[in-house]
């Protein structure tokens, strides 16, 4: 069997893989009983809503949408009716929706959680193996063959459809967790086993996250292992994204512990300095405190000392989640990047605005914290503030834009145009650090890969073919310019801060 | 004053941007291959599908309009030095100059090879040849490589690409053993072979045959072997591409004769790039090089002579690189495939991997002459000073871990180098630098 045909078959079971996946959506019949009934909802609403959910006693809903809208439209019932009694106190804030759904799924998802999990991801995993091994037997090098030529950079329709696939995932894990119940609900086994408690719509993210991250960081290892510093770095990604963004916060979880990925970090992290997330912290006490703490010297001296040694890039293309995505499951990708001027012109007003935008929602916050007041000067309110951040950036920016936009802007939209973060390492690494990519003499011969695999959208060419060094905010350093350049011009190096050429 | 340049290539180009920093002459840049600049050296990562045609632009569209270069999409025909008048092929029009420049760079050689015009019989230089290649791939199964050299072996990357069967025939016993050292060659000779091509060495082409439409069909070899084929590679190298200046009273030898000044013999002519020869070449160099970056010196050294001060063309001490296949080659000073007399000639190669280094060096004074280094990136800049410092082969195995231009973690080679030294010389070299602990490369 050659190459192409193993391939094929990988791609085959990577997509009967997702096919069941997406089936396991409708694998479930939901029926609500009395026992999860008054488990699950708070004594004070339990009368009332059971009243209005009647119907939904008796007969059991075929799929999870009818089953979530009558309990959507049964709540409205009642937080009407209790609004009219002057009991508006009273009302449901936080939806039954997620937790009578989960608990009342009966039927094949339900009965066969386990066998569909390991079916499933056995099945990608196995595809995706398929997939990217047998380039094992490649003669190592650079094999970028037929990339424009591939349908997702020749016409936009495939980049389109995978977008859009990307895109509903982002809006229904942040937007409608209770239609993909089912998903939840095959999780389950491995979040009590990890945590102890039943999955949420957030550890099922972080768990297909990790998934990504590490098979497609095989990919990675396999498609650069003559260049040790891909290599290295693809490791390292891999590993901050199942220790430190997936298995620690689930082990601190299993202790009782307030969970924290301990590697991410305000600006990105903008929930750091929120009241609940303080809160947390300090009733954990010691451990809360080195937490806080750590999480504070992380960007307070962490990100100026290390970006001046290394570049942003210890963080960006090393430990970052985003990232590690980014330069895993995103590497197919990376040439969509937009590299116009245009682009670099538009970047440099978005990121730092967010930068901003972060700075002035983070303080907002702290103010009310600790003033109790929840508007500064009476007029700008912080929990608004907070909400549109959180919705705005924190969600469709970072989420269903900054990945769903992979297959048609390239694998680090976020990170390019909307990461504070980015911005604030990216001031430290134009002005104060001993980073730059340097040009080998007069080897530049304009072929243009180095501009074109950048997943940043620099215009790399235009500094080498002048003998310049690339001293830019936006370089993560991955180091893929320099492993595509043919003829060796570039090297990302830490050199004394007056030896750049630029 | 008007400043008209044939050829929108490197040399042209350059030319044309450093005259517009220098200066606010009116400037025209004619070219019929492609409307705008691009990187030749980039042909066969458009056909690999590497990049696209857009990206090997060496500049945003815009770029053209803003620093006031006019682009003539046009074949200049003929040249009237009397009136100061470019005539063009597809256009009654004529443009007139007060200086011309001429940058209309190679083509490639054919050397009367019966059916060397049939269709899929072709070269690799220009985008219209890779427009034709593009065209004939389909009907590609088994393709004939003529000619080994670093053109010859990209267009065979390139079909191997495609999964197409292809054979290069070399005339020589070694892959490009006329510019490459024996252990070189060999070594380059494995590393293609491992790539599935089939390399012939010594073998000539004698015919091309006619599939009766016209199309090529067969090669046949001296050894009257025949090899079916449905594309016929000539990369035999290139000549000067000016035939259509060969009735004037322009002088042309190889190419446009030119003196240190770039000037021909025709006043306020020049001539730069792949097309020009020059008279009295500087030390070291050849009189016609047809290489990338030298073009580019060459535009930047007369746009000076002709804004400012005249200034004569120095290249510095040769370099150059290129990439067979995997592996990264670059190459500083003289390095020649036989030695002359009183050079000693020193190399390390790695055991199983194709990495190589070579270290030629005078004889009696030790005074280094010239580097090859195949699978290890060197720093240009300190070859460039231990070259022209004529340092010591010893001073430099010494100290080589500074020229290391390797990305981070990759392994390094320098002690095997100095050791593999010290064995054949019965010498006791020590590294200078023994490897750096992390701090103090922190803190250099
Ligand atoms: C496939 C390939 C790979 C190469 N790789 C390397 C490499 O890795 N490193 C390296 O150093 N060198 C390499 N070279 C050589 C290098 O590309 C050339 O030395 C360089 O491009 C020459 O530039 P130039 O400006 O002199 O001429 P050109 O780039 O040839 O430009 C001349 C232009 O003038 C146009 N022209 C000619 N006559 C007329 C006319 N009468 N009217 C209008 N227009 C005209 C031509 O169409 C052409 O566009 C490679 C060459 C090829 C073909
Ligand atoms: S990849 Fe290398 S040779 Fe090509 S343009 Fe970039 S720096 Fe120059
Ligand atoms: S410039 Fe190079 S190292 Fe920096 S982001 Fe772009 S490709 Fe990566």
């Amino acid at each position: 069997m050659n190459i192409n045909q193993i391939k094929n078959i990988g791609t085959v079971i990577i997509l009967s893989a997702m096919a069941l996946w997406i089936g396991i959506l409708f694998g479930n019949s939901f029926q609500l009983n009395e026992a999860t009934f008054n488990e699950t909802v708070a004594s004070e609403h339990r009368f009332l809503l059971k009243e209005k959910l009647a119907p939904a006693f008796e007969s059991k809903s075929s799929n999870v949408f009818s089953f979530t809208n009558k309990i959507v439209a049964a709540e409205a019932e009642v937080n009407k009716a209790l609004e009219a009694e002057g009991k508006g106190d009273m009302k449901i804030s936080n939806s039954y929706q997620m937790s009578l759904t989960k608990a009342s799924g009966v039927g094949f998802v339900s009965e066969n959680n386990l066998l569909l999990f390991f079916l499933v991801f056995g099945l990608l995993i196995f595809g995706t193996m398929l997939f990217v091994v047998p380039d094992i037997k490649k003669i190592p090098g650079i094999k970028n063959d037929g990339i424009f030529k591939h349908p997702v950079n020749k016409g936009k329709l495939l980049g389109i459809i995978l977008g859009s696939m990307f895109i509903s995932f982002y809006i229904l894990l942040y937007f409608f967790p209770q239609y993909i119940i089912n998903w939840l609900i095959v999780l389950d086994p491995l979040s009590k086993f990890m945590n102890g408690g039943l999955a949420s719509q957030w550890f099922l993210y972080g768990f297909l996250y990790t998934i990504a991250v590490l098979t497609m960081g095989i990919r990675m290892l396999i498609k650069y292992r003559h260049n040790k510093y891909q290599m290295v770095r693809t490791g390292s990604v891999m590993f901050f994204q199942l220790i430190f963004a997936f298995m620690i916060p689930e082990i601190l979880t299993k202790l009782n512990m307030p969970s924290a990925d301990l590697k991410n970090m305000w600006p990105l992290d903008y929930s750091f300095f929120f009241d609940y997330r303080i809160d947390q912290k300090i009733e954990a006490g010691t451990l809360g405190t080195f937490m806080f703490v750590w999480g504070i010297v992380l960007f307070a001296v962490g990100v100026p000392v290390l970006t001046y040694f290394f570049g942003k890039r210890w963080y960006c293309s090393w430990v970052c989640g985003c990232g590690g995505l980014a330069e895993t499951l995103g590497d197919p990708f990376r040439q969509l990047s937009n590299k116009k001027i245009k682009a670099w012109r538009f970047e440099r007003y978005s990121i730092h605005i967010v930068l901003v935008l972060a700075v002035v929602m983070t303080a907002g916050v702290l103010y009310t914290y600790f003033t109790g007041e929840p508007k500064i000067m009476g007029v700008l309110d912080t929990g608004t503030l907070r909400y549109y951040y959180g919705f705005g950036v924190g969600s469709i920016f970072s989420g269903v834009v900054g990945t769903g936009f992979y297959p048609i802007m390239g694998n680090r939209v976020w990170c390019r145009f909307g990461c504070p973060l980015a911005a604030y390492l990216g001031l430290v690494q134009r002005f104060k650090s001993r980073f730059r990519i340097t040009t080998n003499g007069g080897q530049c011969i304009s072929c243009g890969n180095c501009s074109t695999y950048c997943e940043q959208g620099i215009d790399v060419k235009w500094y080498a073919q002048r003998g310049q060094d690339i001293v830019r905010s936006s370089c993560v350093g991955c180091g893929i310019c320099s492993a595509v350049c043919p003829r060796g011009v570039l090297n990302l190096e830490n050199l004394a801060e007056d030896t750049k050429k630029i | 004053m008007h400043i008209a340049i044939i050829g929108n290539g490197i040399s042209g180009i350059t030319a044309a941007r450093h005259i517009r920093k220098l200066s606010d002459h009116k400037i025209s840049v004619i070219s019929s291959e492609t409307e705008h600049f691009y990187s030749r050296t980039a042909l066969m990562y458009i056909y690999m599908g590497h990049m696209k045609y857009e990206h090997t632009k060496g500049y945003e569209d815009w770029f053209w309009e803003k620093n006031r270069i006019d682009l003539v999409f046009n074949h200049v025909s003929s040249i009237d030095f009397k009136s100061k008048k470019l005539t063009f092929s597809n256009d009654s029009e004529s443009l007139t100059y007060d200086k011309l420049i001429i940058a209309t760079g190679s083509a490639p050689n054919k050397f009367g090879w019966p059916g060397q015009d049939l269709n899929g019989v072709q070269g690799l230089y220009s985008m219209q040849d890779l427009e034709k290649l593009e065209e004939l791939s389909p009907k590609i199964e088994h393709a004939v490589i003529v000619g080994g050299g670093l053109i010859g072996l990209e267009l065979a990357e390139m079909l191997k690409s495609r999964n197409k069967e292809v054979t290069m025939l070399v005339r020589e016993s070694s892959f490009w053993n006329g510019v490459l050292p024996a252990a070189e060659s060999e070594m380059l000779n494995e590393h293609i072979k491992e790539h599935h091509i089939d390399l012939r060495l010594n073998a000539e082409l004698s015919e091309i045959k006619d599939d009766g439409a016209g199309n090529a069909s067969a090669v046949v070899l001296k050894s009257e072997e025949t090899l079916d084929c449905q594309l016929v590679g000539l990369t035999v190298g290139v000549h000067a591409n000016v035939s259509f200046l060969k009735e004037t009273d322009l002088e042309i030898d190889r190419g446009i004769l030119v003196n240190e000044y770039l000037e021909t013999n025709i006043k306020d002519v020049y001539s730069i790039g792949d097309c020009c020869q020059h008279r009295n070449p500087p030390v070291g160099r050849r009189p016609t090089e047809q290489i990338w970056y030298t073009g580019k010196i060459m535009g930047e050294t007369l746009a000076k002579t002709i804004c400012s001060e005249p200034t004569k063309y120095e290249p510095g001490v040769f370099y150059n690189s290129a990439k067979f296949l995997d592996i990264e080659y670059q190459t500083y000073g003289t390095v020649l495939a036989k030695p002359e007399d009183n050079v000693e000639s020193f190399y390390w190669k790695h055991p199983e991997k194709h990495i190589l280094v070579r270290l030629n060096f005078d004889k009696s004074s030790k005074t280094i002459i010239g580097v090859n280094t195949f699978g290890i990136r060197m720093r240009h800049e300190v070859w460039d000073k231990w070259l022209s410092n004529n340092t010591s082969v010893e001073d430099i195995l010494i100290d080589l871990p500074k020229a290391n231009f390797d990305p981070e973690f990759f392994a390094t080679y320098e002690q095997d180098i100095i050791s593999h030294y010290n064995a054949t010389y019965g010498t006791d070299l020590k590294q200078k630098s023994p490897k750096k602990s992390f701090f103090s490369k922190l803190f250099n």
